[in-house]
């Protein structure tokens, strides 16, 4: 699905990605974890295609495709879904709208007329059932007003409604309660398919008792410094992030 | 780093810019009397309107160029190089629209303004009733006897002034004064052609009026006069639509728009203003320079001015109400758009004098480009205006950080029982709010269009349906470029 190669990515002349190797197959979950400024949203940006970030070396393929040649809007086409870890708000577009634009402009990307009202309208309510999401919700302006909660089960009902190939969810998790969390992640559970694949970005383990990555990695300062099963997250909870920066604080770059 | 996609700036093409190649009678540039004095002939004009303008050019004379007290720049308007008039040939009346040159049905079928068409639907429902002006004089007018039917009478200015002089006299001037201000003073002088609609007491209008403005000629000015009537208890809903060739040098158009809502009327104003802006440089464009002022003077009357401003180089306008009868209300929306090196200095004055009258204005700024765009509002309450209400929002929206916002509200109370509110912010539009939609599969100028009509939607709202649709579109093509 995807691979990336000795990433490096810098911001107004930081260097923040230094070197980060991943390769993620269809059906397959990786989580990453690691510590705050450690990179994880610069990651997701940077595969999303963020303007911000200079992408210095490396080289990322998607599908068999140079994912770095494309525009952003063009990655989300191809299949590249980023739920944010701070969805932005969109004043005075009502969700729904938006989400139309959205779902038609990858049909007309795909070579398929857009959506019948009726099909889109049946669809909505499927996917708002899925996250348990307010029916109001997607009348009202994209993420205004919206709660934390509501926030991140917008962005897991968008990607319900986009059906991408890649889901890279950031941080998905902070700032939800017991049950939010419970329905997020069973939201993600009933999209897996063997076809799809997931990067699920978390600073803490208890999502992954609800989503059982098949992989987990360990960011820091720019890097994987450890990768392994779903153990690992469970050792880093006991240990705490600090048994992880003393062992690779000082990891030559 | 994440602003150097805001300072891409390309050309966006203004899609109204052609010339249409027509026999015309232009009048060479000049201002003095004999040229009024051949202005009011050629139209065949009585008496009275020739004195009427002689007065207000004499007036004008005497008055001093607005001191750049509004937030715009631009050199001395010379007024000798202007020509006053300016119309395509024509041999006799036209008697039907058969006899219209089909050079300029051609021009206005490229506008989007199919007179033909209307011309087929007459007799069928259609809902729109189009007044066409060209340069100096109006071109045709659709559906005038539909509307008959029920009274309503819809013609150009000049038509007007030959066929109801009593209702010309009687409520020309009556809401902008001759001298009210130097560029209404031009507009009394020399104004060309305009519309004219009168709705009779308890007429619901039984279709959309609309006024397309052209300009063709190159170093004419453009004066039109539009007068609208709302006789008791009626409704009339108007639109207003403008364009004009793509030009290097600047061409003034200073119009005048009047209109009187008597007891229990309610007028709805809708303009789209999309004048030649100038290039990317700020060479050319149109300047414009508008008077707008309704008086609610019955009880219970209402005028609305809704208004989507995209085009000119500068823009200096502030459509108003007087709200004089009891109860009444006023309302101003209002997006204004400018890009590249645009200037628009535009707002509203709402004027309360009747008890329990009540005003709304929303306005929403956007600016792109080297542009500067300033909204500049009065709300006066005079005394014994009790229980007058204001509400004022206005919000300003920057594409970049070369261009400008400014807003200068002028609140001036005189009653004790008044309650004015007044909320402004300023926002930019957001890389993050971009990057999001990209994010989602849409393109930079979708996403932008998609922001920028989000933000406008209170406005937008307002809008006849058709004209909306418009809009929108206008609005993204008015910024394309704007962001990389
Ligand atoms: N747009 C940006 N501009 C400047 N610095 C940034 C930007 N984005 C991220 N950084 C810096 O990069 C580092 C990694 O940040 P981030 O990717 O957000 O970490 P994480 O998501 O793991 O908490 C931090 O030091 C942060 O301050
Ligand atoms: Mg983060």
């Amino acid at each position: 699905m995807i691979t990336i190669k000795n990433l490096h990515a810098s911001v107004d002349g930081k260097e923040i990605l230094r070197g980060i190797n991943l390769e993620v197959k269809a059906g397959e979950i990786h989580a990453i974890m690691g510590p705050n400024g450690s990179g994880k949203s610069t990651l997701s940006n940077v595969l999303a295609g963020k303007q911000d970030y200079e992408v210095t070396e490396g080289e990322v393929t998607f599908n068999g495709k140079n994912l770095l040649d494309m525009e952003p809007d063009v990655r989300a086409k191809e299949g590249l879904f980023l739920a944010f870890q701070y969805p932005v708000e969109i004043p005075g577009v009502s969700n729904i709208n938006f989400l139309k634009t959205a779902l038609n402009e990858k049909r007309t990307y795909e070579g398929k007329s857009s959506m019948e009202a009726k099909d889109f309208l049946a669809l909505v309510k499927e996917k708002q059932k899925l996250v348990e999401l307010d029916g109001k919700l997607a009348n009202r302006s994209v993420n205004e007003g919206f709660s934390g909660g509501e926030k991140k089960r917008n962005e897991i009902f968008q990607m319900a409604m986009l059906d991408p190939k890649l889901c890279i969810l950031d941080e998905t998790d902070s700032g939800l309660d017991i049950d939010a969390l419970r329905v997020v992640a069973n939201g993600v559970n009933t999209l897996k398919t063997k076809d799809k694949a997931y990067i699920v970005i978390t600073h803490y383990q208890r999502l992954l008792d609800h989503i059982v990555p098949d992989f987990v990695h360990i960011l820091y300062n720019g890097r994987i410094v450890k990768s392994g099963t779903k153990e690992l997250a469970l050792e880093l909870e006991a240990k705490g992030y600090d048994e992880i920066k003393k062992e690779f604080e000082n990891t030559p770059v | 780093m994440g602003n150097e996609i805001l300072e891409q700036h390309i050309q966006s093409d203004y899609k109204w810019g052609f010339i249409t190649d027509i026999d015309t009678e232009t009048f060479a540039p000049g201002l003095n009397e004999n040229v009024i004095h051949a202005l009011s002939k050629k139209k065949n004009e009585p008496e009275w309107m020739l004195e009427y303008r002689l007065k207000a050019y004499k007036a004008w004379l005497t008055m001093k160029e607005p001191d750049h007290w509004a937030h715009v720049h631009y050199p001395k308007i010379d007024f000798n190089n202007i020509s006053y008039y300016s119309a395509p040939k024509k041999k006799t009346e036209l008697a039907s629209l058969d006899e219209v040159d089909p050079e300029l049905l051609k021009t206005f079928e490229k506008l989007g303004i199919s007179l033909e068409e209307q011309k087929r639907l007459t007799g069928v429902s259609s809902n729109i009733a189009v007044d066409a002006v060209f340069d100096s004089v109006s071109v045709k007018t659709t559906f005038r006897e539909t509307l008959l039917e029920k009274g309503v009478i819809f013609c150009s200015f000049s038509e007007a002034v030959q066929e109801h002089p009593e209702l010309i006299k009687k409520y020309m001037g009556m809401v902008v004064p001759p001298t009210d201000n130097y560029y209404a003073a031009l507009n009394a002088a020399v104004f060309s052609d305009g519309s004219f609609c009168y709705i009779p007491k308890g007429v619901r209008c039984p279709m959309e009026l609309s006024t397309y403005f052209r300009i063709n000629a190159s170093g004419t000015g453009q004066f039109e006069r539009t007068l609208i009537v709302a006789d008791e208890g009626s409704y009339v809903s108007y639109l207003e639509g403008c364009t004009a060739p793509q030009r290097d040098e600047n061409q003034l158009h200073a119009a005048v728009v009047e209109i009187i809502a008597h007891k229990d009327a309610e007028v709805k104003y809708s303009t789209v203003q999309n004048w030649y802006p100038g290039d990317k440089d700020g060479k050319g464009g149109i300047y414009n320079f508008v008077t707008k002022r309704g008086i609610c003077s019955g009880d219970n009357s209402k005028i609305s001015w809704t208004q989507v401003e995209t085009g000119s180089a500068i823009t200096w306008k502030y459509p108003s109400v007087i709200l004089k009868g009891n109860n009444s209300i006023g309302e101003f929306y209002s997006v204004a758009v400018t890009n590249n090196k645009q200037e628009a200095d535009t707002g509203t004055k709402m004027i309360h004098i009747g008890k329990n009258t009540r005003s709304t204005i929303i306005s929403k700024g956007i600016s792109a480009g080297f542009s500067n765009n300033s909204y500049r509002g009065l709300v006066q309450i005079r005394k014994g205006a009790t229980n007058a209400r204001n509400f004022s929002q206005c919000d300003s929206l920057l594409m970049g950080d070369k261009c400008g916002a400014h807003t200068f509200p002028y609140i001036e109370i005189k009653d004790k029982t008044a309650i004015v509110e007044h909320e402004a912010t300023t926002s930019k539009i957001g890389e993050d709010q971009l990057f999001y939609c990209k994010q989602r599969g849409l393109d930079t100028e979708k996403a932008v269009g998609l922001i920028v009509n989000g933000y406008c939607k209170e406005v937008l709202n307002k809008l006849p349906m058709e004209f909306a649709v418009e809009a929108q579109k206008l609005l993204a093509v008015s910024l394309e470029g704007s962001v990389g």
